[in-house]
């Protein structure tokens, strides 16, 4: 079986400000994550963990290297070579710390909304979401504001956003830091479910030793470094 | 699935409380403009009602509203034998100020050229016409009279056979109609003394000449009253209906070769009255306007602003995931042009609620609703472009800051 490769990052570097103020965040880095894996990626405080993924999910723009997603160059250097709003709606999904729900809109319109700037239509994207959240387990708060929903409901509510368009990979950046540990180990469960079943790349930032068992790979990533 | 009115819905006592804001704002400026057209409607209100061809007035003056104009109210006679014309009218209007219950009352004392002259054409809601030469009036509702009061005025007192609605001169005093004579009268207000000492000031006069002193009966005959001691009354105007077909350009032509007098078209003297005593009020009030159209403008930029700045990490979010500028741009707009619109269907609402108290009138016209809506709409989209700067410059990466 040959493994599709979901996202190749090659040679990438970044330089946060100048002169000075210069810091080089991380350097020369290079890695491929395949479809249907779940990558852990550990290392201490200001390592450069999440300059790597905020740049795998084009967000912030290396200083040098390239970033080919499925086959196609997406960023050189920090030129993008296509239009990169329309690459992380189609083929990212985001998960962070903080769930970032919108807070006027209900648990399940957080992700719908997620497929109609999808051009899916109203009444599937409501059906879609709906499927999601009994993936998930939280149909039951579909209707709630964010703001009625527990630190993991609310983290779950974003998995499935970031689930919602099927992407190619999901990139998480401590997504169980704000959880006790139960609700941490469900979180993490749920990405190694999605990879297994859905077939996407899961790249997951964590301090946490605890959930090593669910990763397929893990870097470790120190000064900017991966080893 | 519109973002626009889920986030209103999610603080709406906020939002409405913004909106009643903006729409007292817009219901100035709503009767800025209300004030202006009634202040023109008022204006024009005789000119317009009274329904003449021609205005006969003092030589070389532009009377009677916009200067004072005086001709002798024999003039009507001269005026009625020229070729061409059907009826001729004095026309007499002058502003008094009476105590009424310890307040100033300002009246438009309005002659009326009786008898051929009975008010018919005046729009009455309750009485009757003129029906004696003397001592009867109509009086505007505005002037707080009853059917029937009686009213003194000068020397006499006048019953109010008739009210009217809304007829007010050019300050926006309540007008009263009476017959010339009463209307004369009432201006001439002369006391008895003072005819009493012009009669003596004339045998005085008289004395002094020869004529008095070599024909002494006329010293008697100056302090008999079949000689009036004042001069006769003056009128201010006389007002020309032309016959059916005739040539008003002619009758005009042939009226103003006499050296005591000028004509002036009923085209004419709306103009007076428009570019004379109107005009800096109205350019007084656009400019006042403009100004409040700028304020209200900055103050929405300002609403709209903070409300994209409430919404800003929002906003990244969507970015973040992939959101095109458009649906971003449709949030903010969206709600800019509901704020707007809110705003001025309150305004309209607060306006019709409020403006019938001024004590002058206020007149809304379907035209200046149609405009303002116009300007809402522009400065909705305009004040919006703050908070879309705003927006467009957020990174979808300060989600994580
Ligand atoms: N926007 C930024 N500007 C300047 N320096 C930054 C910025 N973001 C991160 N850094 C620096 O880059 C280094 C790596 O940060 P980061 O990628 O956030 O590490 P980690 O996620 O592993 O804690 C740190 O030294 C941090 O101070
Ligand atoms: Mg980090």
């Amino acid at each position: 079986m040959t493994t599709e490769i979901a996202i190749e990052v090659s040679h990438i570097s970044k330089i946060y400000g100048s002169g000075n103020t210069e810091v080089k965040a991380m350097s020369d880095i290079s890695l491929t994550i395949s479809k249907g894996e779940v990558v852990g990626l550990l290392g201490p405080s200001g390592a450069g963990k999440s300059t790597l993924l905020t740049a795998i999910g084009l967000i912030n723009p290396p200083t040098s290297g390239q970033i080919i997603i499925g086959t196609v160059l997406v960023m050189d250097g920090p030129l993008e070579m296509v239009d990169i709003r329309e690459f992380r709606r189609k083929h990212i999904g985001y998960v962070f710390q903080k769930a970032n729900l919108i807070p006027f809109l209900t648990a399940l319109e957080n992700v719908q909304i997620a497929l109609e700037i999808n051009d899916v239509h109203h009444k599937e994207a409501r059906k879609r979401a709906i499927e999601l959240f009994e993936y998930l387990g939280i149909e039951e708060r579909k209707d709630s504001l964010p703001h009625q929903l527990s630190g993991g409901q609310q983290q779950r509510v974003a998995v499935a956003r970031a689930l919602a368009n099927k992407p190619g990979l999901i990139l998480a950046d401590e997504p169980t830091a704000a959880l006790d540990s139960f609700r941490g180990r469900q979180v993490m469960e749920l990405f190694q479910k999605v990879a297994h079943e859905q077939g996407a790349g899961v790249l997951v930032v964590t301090h946490d030793h605890r959930s090593l068992d669910v990763f397929d790979r893990t870097f470790e990533m120190e000064d900017g470094t991966l080893n | 699935m519109n973002l626009a009115i889920r986030d209103i819905r999610h603080s709406i006592p906020r939002f409405l409380l913004t909106a009643v804001g903006i729409g007292m704002l817009l219901m100035i400026v709503m009767g800025m403009s209300g004030i202006y057209r009634g202040l023109i409607e008022d204006a024009l209100l005789l000119v317009d009602k009274i329904g003449a061809d021609l205005w006969i007035v003092q030589h070389d003056t532009r009377g009677p509203f916009a200067e004072i104009s005086r001709i002798p109210l024999k003039m009507e006679d001269r005026i009625l034998a020229v070729p061409g014309i059907k009826s001729s009218r004095a026309f007499v209007s002058h502003t008094i100020q009476e105590e009424r219950n310890d307040k100033p009352l300002r009246i438009v004392v309005q002659g009326l050229s009786w008898p051929q002259d009975k008010g018919e054409w005046i729009p009455m809601t309750n009485g009757r016409c003129l029906a004696s030469a003397h001592f009867e009036m109509i009086a505007d509702k505005s002037l707080g009279f009853r059917l029937g009061e009686k009213i003194y005025l000068g020397k006499n007192v006048y019953t109010v056979v008739g009210l009217t609605r809304n007829m007010v001169g050019q300050g926006g005093d309540g007008i009263a109609f009476f017959t010339v004579r009463d209307a004369i009268a009432i201006q001439f207000d002369n006391s008895g003394e003072a005819v009493r000492l012009e009669r003596d000031a004339r045998r005085s006069r008289a004395i002094q000449q020869d004529i008095g002193n070599s024909r002494p009966e006329l010293l008697d005959r100056s302090s008999l009253p079949n000689i009036p001691a004042l001069a006769g009354p003056m009128i201010s105007a006389v007002i020309v209906q032309t016959e059916q077909g005739a040539d008003i350009e002619k009758v005009a032509k042939t009226i103003s070769g006499w050296k005591d007098v000028s004509v002036h078209t009923a085209e004419n003297q709306r103009n007076l009255l428009l570019d004379g005593s109107v005009d800096k009020a109205r350019r007084q009030i656009g400019l006042f306007r403009a100004l409040l159209v700028v304020i209200s403008a900055i103050i929405m930029s300002l609403i709209l602003y903070t409300l994209t700045l409430d919404k800003i990490h929002d906003i990244a979010m969507l970015k973040l995931i992939g959101a095109r500028n458009s649906v971003i741009l449709g949030l903010i707009i969206q709600q800019a042009i509901i704020l707007g619109g809110l705003g001025y269907i309150l305004a309209f609402y607060f306006g019709r609620w409020i403006f019938p108290h001024f004590p002058r009138r206020v007149i809304i016209t379907t035209n200046d609703l149609i405009g303002l809506a116009v300007i809402v709409l522009a400065i909705s989209v305009l004040s919006s472009l703050l908070g879309i700067w705003k927006a467009m410059s957020v990174q979808p990466n300060e989600v994580l800051s």
